[in-house]
């Protein structure tokens, strides 16, 4: 506590004048509300944005929502920008708020997301030919499960995600059967328990994740994203169908904002549109937090006290 | 039997009825087949089907937009919000008015004892104590105090709310029977279907979490008051006429006080609701344990997810043990003359505790708040022992020979012969049972509502979800029943066994996912397993209430006339227990219906899986259709067995 009061004061008291200067038209003293879903590398980042934009001076809540659910929110008004918009997670839930309007996008990360056929590097050592897909349709008995008879069992995203492994396996001729996971969660419950005796699973997983540092591994590289690819079945290796290749390997990460955002604390919204985290950084914020086992406010703290130079740029 | 004679007067032959209904169902199959059925009498087609989903868009909307009930809530939500920055300032600190808080974790302890001992003694102050001080060791006493901060408002709120409709439900005839099936369906509704509408008028955040917490709890605080008032003997009441009572005399003096046990059933009812909210209304903005809970358990840390699961079980015991002891506690008087001190001897010292220990915690500041790194939280050991124990041989070989049998054998097959059954004979088959478990009424009732089901397009849906329900329930009864007529013979097991009961219903269920898909993978198996565990809770508890409450004088008959323990629970115990059971079987069909909806996270095919996908926001008229879907499916089981219950305790001459 004693450190977080002290950073604050000394960056409220060197930032003072600078906002004295810059600024001539105030921020709202209306709380900013920041939504925290159940991932830790978003948690951390929620509290890092919003411990920067109480050294601006700005009233910061937080408040915990389900990720998909948080856009309708962002729209009324009721929860004042999102930090991690996921293109493939999150993108539709996204543009489906933007449509109805109400919503407003506040720029990119550096960050790029992947989301694509995952491994855990045990599985490599009963598949050598890994990562290439085709080597991985050779392995598919060693995938398999009672369930799904002959054929491996690839464990697909929850549905709401909308991956497309279904299409992509009967697109590239795979014997493979698609399960969907009911959350990331499971996911992550099958994996801890192919660990126990280092079963070879496959599953779809993405990155920046926690799951990197707690078991390293591999996506599984298809046919090259080529644009189109989810549109026009002539794009590709299989000349008559859709999804016949890997998901686009830099996917964007994006902040949104509510509407009235920058009418009602200016300060911040320009704050927010600088904002810019990297992968390696996503990475070390989650972490803190899994590995180190900070509470969120700390990891945010210290990797504030960390990194001053990153953030410095981002407050004007 | 003193309907015999009723039964045979009734012109309509229930018994031949259902064999009719299961008849037709039987050809149709039968043809289905054969391949000779039309493929529209096997399902639905899709141009029969009506938009039930947009025009509930339209009428949502022109509820929420030109009625203008979307102010009307913003207005409250923002009272409300008021009350609940007070109670976060209080119990967690939050910096909003009156600023004073937070309370130090010992003077809560302190003073949660003494109301325990207060309440019911030593035991009750330990268990009241032990709680807060294990919450505050564990390094949970912010979060846990953020979940209470909610709870204190919407305890209260759902109480008074529940107490002011069962008043008028029975003092008006009519709001009775307006109120009744409205009542039904929020309580089959699945949890999912509050959530959007909870956002969307509440603003998400802890009044969207105060509101579907609120709304969950009421209908049995309802049902309650309503029931207990209804119950007050004419004695009293002509005893108050002739005070000269005044209506609102007779209402505060003559009827609350006599309905006082009752109403309490129902503040205990509210309570155990609350806290089975916690976790589940974290998804809309809901602090503290449940949301910490779910972030823990998106980064894989079971260990410190189960201490959580502990901290809801132990605050859900304390609280009800607390408000039984109430139920039970009469109100004390004292001789004319007594001091005030001695009247208030609990009050004062509650307040001594507590001034004193808040004093203390300004000179030694571990009093007041138990910081990180001084906690004894053992998530990492935990998790370490469940990775160890999943590491076993023996384990996974056992487990998956389970998920073999199950999958491949029993719930898969079992799972594509119902959804093989034309949709015509599966209503028949519905309506058959509904017709010789309960009347024509009934019957009539199951028809409608899975005719509805079968309108709204999510059939194979449906099926999917009944299907894990009735598995579930099956095994369930298959472990449950015997473990409940085992127990029922000692006064110690019953006992222990009732514990395990409590515990079980008020762990987060979402706990039990993640073990069951590490033993089980995401399949079929997983789903019905941690259905089956918390449809057991019913089950188990009521067979042991049912046997232990059969008449002294019956088994002493069935041992007079020499029967043996076998003949004995045969023939007399269980069927004078079976009413009572029935309700606990009905219980059981409801627990799953609500558990299959969240096991939609570990990864279904049923209407769980799809209500998860309206969660984005934009589908509200699919996501209620899918709710209803739910609510109508349960409610038709409810309806029928609850009648089947009191038929045979009439029959049994029990009521």
């Amino acid at each position: 506590m004693k450190t977080m009061t002290t950073a604050l004061t000394a960056g409220i008291l060197t930032l003072a004048p600078l906002a004295a200067f810059a600024d001539t038209n105030t921020d709202s003293s209306d709380p900013i509300v920041i939504p925290i879903h159940n991932w830790s590398s978003q948690i951390v980042m929620s509290n890092v944005v919003g411990q920067i934009l109480e050294t601006q001076g700005a009233n910061v809540e937080y408040v915990t929502t389900d990720s998909q659910a948080v856009y309708e929110s962002v729209r009324l008004g009721d929860v004042t920008m999102e930090l991690e918009v996921w293109e493939g997670a999150f993108g539709a839930s996204y543009r489906a708020a933007m449509e109805k309007g109400g919503i407003v996008d506040a720029g990119n990360h550096d960050a790029v997301t992947r989301e694509d056929w995952w491994y855990p590097m045990w599985t490599k050592d009963a598949c050598p030919g890994l990562p290439s897909w085709e080597a991985l349709n050779e392995c598919a008995a060693l995938f398999a499960t009672p369930e799904t008879g002959e054929k491996g069992r690839y464990l697909d995203g929850p549905v709401d995600w909308l991956k497309h492994g279904q299409e992509r396996v009967e697109a590239l001729d795979m014997n493979f059967a698609v399960v969907n996971a009911g959350s990331a969660a499971a996911l992550w419950a099958e994996i801890g328990a192919a660990e126990a005796d280092k079963k070879p699973i496959v599953v779809f997983n993405w990155t920046p994740n926690f799951a990197e540092a707690v078991w390293p591994g591999e996506f599984v590289e298809f046919p090259e994203w080529e644009e189109g690819c989810d549109t026009d079945p002539a794009v590709g290796p299989n000349p008559d169908a859709l999804y016949d290749c890997g998901n686009p390997a830099t996917g964007y990460l994006k902040k949104a904002a509510w509407e009235g955002m920058e009418e009602k604390w200016p300060a911040a919204f320009a704050t927010l549109q600088a904002v810019s985290f990297t992968n390696p950084q996503i990475a070390e914020m989650a972490k803190l937090v899994d590995v180190d086992e900070l509470e969120p406010e700390e990891a945010a703290e210290v990797w504030l006290e960390a990194n001053p130079d990153v953030w410095a740029s981002w407050v004007k | 039997m003193a309907d015999a004679p009723y039964v045979t007067a009734n012109p309509f032959n229930r018994s031949r009825a259902a064999l009719l209904f299961l008849g037709c169902a039987v050809v149709l199959t039968m043809l289905q087949y054969a391949a000779l059925l039309p493929s529209w009498l096997h399902r639905l087609p899709e141009t029969m089907i009506p938009p039930f989903a947009a025009w509930l868009d339209v009428v949502f909307n022109f509820i929420k937009d030109d009625l203008g009930l979307l102010k009307l809530t913003r207005f409250l939500t923002s009272g409300l919000e008021n009350v609940l920055d007070a109670s976060g300032n209080i119990f967690f600190g939050k910096r909003r008015w009156p600023n004073l808080g937070p309370m130090p974790w010992t003077a809560v302890a302190g003073v949660a004892a003494v109301i325990g001992y207060y309440l019911g003694g030593w035991r009750l102050a330990a268990l009241a104590g032990g709680t807060f001080v294990w919450t505050a060791l564990i390094g949970q006493w912010k979060i846990a105090m953020e979940t209470v901060s909610v709870l204190v408002v919407a305890a209260p709120l759902a109480f008074i709310i529940g107490l002011s409709w069962g008043i008028a439900a029975w003092k008006y005839e009519w709001i009775n029977k307006a109120i009744k099936p409205v009542l039904s369906v929020l309580q089959t509704l699945p949890f999912f279907t509050y959530l959007l509408p909870a956002v969307i008028f509440f603003k998400v955040g802890p009044t969207a979490g105060a509101m579907a917490t609120i709304v969950y709890a009421i209908p049995p605080m309802i049902l309650m008051t309503t029931l207990g008032l209804q119950k007050v003997s004419p004695e009293v009441v002509e005893a108050g006429k002739m005070s000269g009572c005044s209506r609102f005399q007779m209402l505060r003096h003559v009827y609350l006080p006599s309905a006082r046990s009752d109403i309490l059933v129902g503040v205990n009812q509210v309570i155990m609701l609350c806290l089975a909210m916690v976790v589940l209304t974290a998804f809309i903005g809901m602090p503290g344990l449940g949301a910490k809970l779910l972030a823990m358990m998106g980064s894989f840390k079971l260990g410190r997810s189960f201490e959580i699961g502990i901290t809801i079980v132990l605050l859900a015991v304390t609280l009800d043990r607390m408000s039984k002891a109430w139920v039970i506690k009469q109100p004390v008087h004292f001789e004319k003359g007594t001091s005030w001190l001695n009247r208030h001897k609990t009050l004062v010292l509650a307040v001594c505790l507590f001034v004193g220990f808040t004093l203390l915690s300004k000179v030694i500041p571990l009093v007041g708040s138990i910081g990180r790194g001084q906690d004894f939280s053992q998530g990492r050991e935990l998790d370490r022992a469940i990775k160890g124990f999943l590491a076993i041989d023996g384990v996974q070989s056992v487990t998956y020979g389970i998920r073999y049998v199950l999958n491949v054998w029993v719930l898969n097959p079992f799972r594509d012969f119902m959804l093989s059954i034309p949709t015509p004979a599966v209503i028949l088959i519905i309506v058959a049972f509904a017709i010789s478990l309960g009347g024509r009424r009934e019957g009539i009732i199951a028809g409608v509502f899975f005719g509805l089901v079968a309108l709204s397009g999510w059939w194979d849906r449906s099926i999917i979800t009944l299907y894990s329900v009735l598995a579930a329930v099956s095994i369930a009864m298959l472990i449950g029943i015997p473990l409940g007529v085992w127990a029922s013979r000692s006064e110690k097991w019953s006992r222990r066994i009732l514990i395990a009961c409590d515990t079980a219903q008020t762990f987060p269920s979402f706990i039990y996912l993640i073990p069951a898909i590490m033993l089980f993978g995401i399949t079929a198996t997983a789903v019905v397993g941690s259905i089956t565990i918390f449809a057991m809770v019913p089950l188990t508890r009521y067979t042991i209430e049912g046997l232990r409450t059969v008449p002294l004088e019956m088994t002493e008959a069935a041992d007079m006339a020499g029967a043996t323990r076998m003949q004995k629970l045969m023939n007399v115990e269980l069927p004078l227990a079976l009413p009572t059971m029935a309700v606990g079987f009905n219980q059981a069909i409801m627990f799953a219906f609500f558990m299959v909806i969240i096991a939609a996270f570990i990864g279904t095919q049923d209407l769980g899986q799809e209500l998860q996908r309206t969660l984005a926001g934009t589908d509200l008229g699919k996501n209620f259709v899918l709710g209803i879907c739910v609510s109508l499916m349960a409610l038709t089981f409810d309806v029928v067995i609850m009648k089947w219950a009191t038929q045979k305790k009439q029959a049994l001459g029990l009521t």
